[in-house]
């Protein structure tokens, strides 16, 4: 059970405080809600280019980590397909920094050109680092581009194109600020060794006075539903070919995602799982196949991602694959495997909230999706979870309809 | 309000840090446990340690494979009912290999800490290593070195030890999939008999600890035939190459270079250690450094870059590690030797070195958060044969050490001649 207080500041930020006095530090968490999705398709990879200006000052503050360091704290951020989270954590003491730091750059930037140029250069070597230059770094390129037709989901938080993040200019950053970054945009967290009564004052007095600024309305292309299979073939300098099978599932909230979720586990997450049982060790079609969705607030995929042993034909591999889930949808789930998943589940989340951080982003990820006290009943709805349910929804998932398949070929 | 000015601080550098002391426990064997009981949540951590890493083994690839495959059959069970009778419970139960140990891990729910533990105990003296899922595992894991060969950073990573211990040296040796292909089936049982069954070990447990927790580890590994850990490793010679530059082309469609720069280094007992964990945060050892603020900030050549001091036993290597763009890759190694040439010709000033301090006290009072990092710390200092005063001395000599120190340490080690320099592109 995660305690926390929860206050809504005259300009409309919401502000959560959660006190754990086992710790002596403190973490502030800053969300915004503003995602890859909320780009425009011509210039993906705004947002999260944007997360790195974040860091280049701001309107009163020449540098953003020097004075933090100089106060004992570390900090990160990290941009989602739905929102864009910073935090930093440091000595409780010097909890007020972090507040100096984070206003400010709420309250304005300081849009230099000589870090716009800088950045764009270092977040061209992160889309190469992790996209291009590793074997099957595109898949997810692909895979997107092939399960969305419509939503912005179709894209990566990295962009679409180096070209895109290349071609950014001030006057963007500038609009996207504008848009995006203020009081009614944003959810302050703050965790640890603190007094929710303390943590009120400090919000008050450094985020208080940033304009509101106007409420984003978020209105986003609906994907329609999938009316026919839809298939891929690629063939790329890898020396395996892999095998990417996924079906449109729920958006965050609805009911059916808890059951998504832990349809995932049975088929495709840990050494007990039925398609690591079957498909690699008992018929050693593949060397690793997973299942697993993207966690996604809007309807996301599930997926499936395999390797294949080298030699084994992608037709017969498949079958097994499709062979695997008719069994799933007929015989159902075992009542013994069901115990298996909402245990994994439990012990999860137990783990997770074992560090401050992610408490704090947790905390701010459930505000936005409408309600920080989730937190607290998320694993009921796990709990909750039947053997009919997971019937009934994987009935709904694995319809041949609803399937993409990405066939991602070496070709050597 | 000003906000221009900065919020008074308290400096971190002035902080007293206290490492919470462990307690021991010694099972019926004479085993050695070591228990930090501390946490918010009911969770615990068992960790077994194995006298049992490569630096025991005759070939190549005998010890990660023993490990591995310790959970793929014990007499009673399949490697399938293995994972379920921990995965039913929530628990990881994880295994890792290393050069001069190995490990057994257990996560858990306190709870379920009673069910968990006989089956861990199943896997250290019951183990039977079945024909077939040494066939697979074999399979699997060249498929998977075969993956990570056309990756630069791996490539790299494995090239740059080889030449600073010699590919022989159990820290410099790298796998190939022909050393795979012929594991022996034989030489893995005897591995497992002389090293689990029969070796040496030590316990670390950490987190909400049950009040029974003696008598439950006594009762599962209070009786094995396993030996209290001695630490005693036999000597091995290291062989460095002798040719200090390389330029490798791995993949002649890449878009980047993954670049190592290393050097020989000492273990945790030179006296020059702790001070040099100061140089190394002020050089590459995390974002406000040098060598990241040029590199990446100033140059946006890298996505990022760190030097850092490889976690070895016996000896060490003082490493820079980065990937960059194709183009600028012979720039940046330019740039890291101005960078250390910089550190040798001019103290560090002194705003400078106090956010370094600063920045380093903050971080291990974050680190010593919880009983799994207070355990991860103290188990660091236990197998690298030292006590509670390397924890107090490391601290002091963030504290303490001085600009002039620093350079002298820099002209002393930051010598770009003395380093081996690798770009695999």
């Amino acid at each position: 059970m995660i305690n926390f207080e929860r206050f809504v500041l005259s300009n409309g930020l919401r502000l959560l405080v959660h006190t754990d006095k086992s710790t002596p530090m403190a973490v502030v968490n800053v969300l915004y809600d503003v995602g890859a999705k909320d780009e425009n398709p011509d210039k993906t990879g705004f947002a999260h280019l944007f997360e790195h200006l974040m860091f280049g000052g701001s309107k009163n503050i020449p540098v953003y980590d020097e004075p933090l360091q100089l106060a004992g704290g570390e900090n990160n951020a990290f941009t989602t397909n739905d929102f864009t989270n910073y935090y930093c954590q440091l000595p409780a003491e010097n909890l007020e920094t972090a507040f100096w730091l984070e206003s400010d750059r709420m309250l304005s930037l300081a849009f230099s050109k000589k870090r716009l140029d800088v950045q764009r250069k270092v977040v061209c070597e992160e889309f190469k680092e992790n996209y291009i230059n590793k074997p099957y770094g595109d898949v997810w390129h692909k895979l997107r581009e092939l399960a969305y037709s419509t939503h912005p989901y179709r894209w990566m938080t990295i962009g679409k194109e180096l070209k895109h993040v290349e071609e950014a200019t001030l006057e963007d950053v500038k609009i996207f600020f504008h848009k995006f970054y203020n009081p009614l945009n944003a959810i302050l967290v703050v965790a640890g060794n603190v007094e929710a009564g303390q943590v009120k004052l400090l919000a008050e007095k450094w985020f208080g006075p940033i304009p509101s600024g106007e409420k984003y309305m978020r209105q986003l292309p609906e994907e329609p539903p999938q009316l026919a299979p839809r298939t891929l073939e690629v063939k790329a300098d890898v020396p395996l070919d892999a095998l990417y099978k996924c079906w449109h599932i729920y958006p965050r909230l609805d009911d059916r995602y808890y059951v998504a979720d832990l349809i995932t586990d049975v088929l495709g997450s840990g050494a007990s799982s039925r398609f690591f049982n079957v498909l690699v060790k008992e018929k050693k079609l593949f060397s690793n196949i997973e299942c697993y969705h993207l966690g996604s607030t809007d309807a996301g995929i599930l997926v499936i991602d395999g390797k294949l042993v080298k030699g084994v034909s992608m037709k017969l591999a498949e079958e097994a694959v499709e062979e695997e889930i008719q069994k799933f949808m007929k015989q159902g789930v075992e009542m013994k495997e069901l115990e298996k998943v909402k245990n994994k589940t439990e012990s999860a989340m137990v783990f997770e909230d074992m560090s401050l951080t992610s408490k704090a982003s947790s905390m701010a990820i459930y505000e936005l999706l409408g309600d920080a006290s989730l937190i607290n009943t998320e694993l009921e709805k796990y709990k909750a979870v039947t053997p009919d349910a997971i019937a009934r929804v994987s009935k709904e998932i694995f319809n041949k309809n609803n399937c993409c398949t990405l066939y991602y070929l070496s070709n050597n | 309000m000003n906000r221009k000015e900065a919020p008074p601080i308290t400096e971190a550098v002035n902080f007293t840090l206290n490492l919470k002391p462990y307690e021991t426990l010694t099972l019926d064997n004479g085993l050695k446990v070591y228990t930090v009981n501390e946490g918010t949540q009911d969770i615990i951590q068992v960790e077994i340690v194995f006298s049992a890493g490569n630096w025991l083994e005759a070939t190549n690839g005998i010890a990660a494979a023993t490990n591995f495959l310790l959970k793929n059959g014990t007499t009673h069970k399949t490697a399938f009912e293995i994972n379920e009778a921990f995965e039913y419970y929530g628990a990881f139960c994880s295994r890792h290999c290393y050069n001069e140990t190995s490990t057994l891990s257990l996560h858990a729910l306190t709870k379920y800490l009673d069910r968990l533990l006989p089956v861990m105990q199943e896997l250290v003296c019951d183990s039977v290593f079945p024909a077939h899922e040494l066939e697979l595992y074999k399979q699997n894991s060249i498929q998977k070195l075969q993956v990570n060969l056309r990756n630069a950073e791996f490539v790299a990573g494995r090239l740059i030890d080889g030449y600073v211990y010699g590919e022989k040296h159990p820290y410099g040796v790298y796998t190939m999939p022909e050393t795979l292909e012929h594991l022996n089936e034989e030489e893995i049982k005897a591995f497992y008999t002389n090293h689990y069954l029969n070796g040496e070990a030590v316990l670390f447990v950490s987190g909400k600890l049950p009040g029974n927790i003696f008598e439950l580890l006594n009762r599962n590994f209070g009786s094995l035939s396993l030996r209290p850990a001695t630490f005693q490793y036999p000597h091995r010679e290291v062989n460095p190459a002798k040719e200090k530059k390389y330029r490798i082309e791995n993949d002649p469609s890449s878009v980047q270079g993954a670049i190592r720069l290393a050097r020989p280094f000492p273990s945790r007992h030179h006296p020059d250690f702790k001070k040099v964990m100061l140089l190394n945060g002020l050089f590459g050892g995390f974002f406000g450094s040098r060598l990241m603020a040029n590199i990446r900030e100033h140059k946006g050549y890298t996505y990022g870059i760190y030097s850092y001091i490889q976690n070895h036993l016996q000896q060490s290597a003082w490493l820079i590690s980065t990937e960059a763009g194709k183009e600028v890759c012979e720039a940046t190694i330019r740039e890291v030797y101005k960078e250390m040439q910089l550190l040798t010709q001019k103290p560090v000033k002194k705003d400078e070195l106090q956010l370094v301090k600063n920045y380093m006290m903050g971080t291990i009072l974050g680190d010593l958060n919880g009983p799994f990092q207070i355990m991860s710390r103290w188990k660091n200092i236990i197998l690298n044969r030292l006590d509670e005063r390397y924890f107090y001395d490391s601290v002091k000599a963030i504290k303490e050490t001085q600009a002039e120190e620093l350079m002298e340490l820099a002209q002393k080690y930051l010598r770009p001649e003395e380093f081996y320099e690798l770009i695999v592109y």
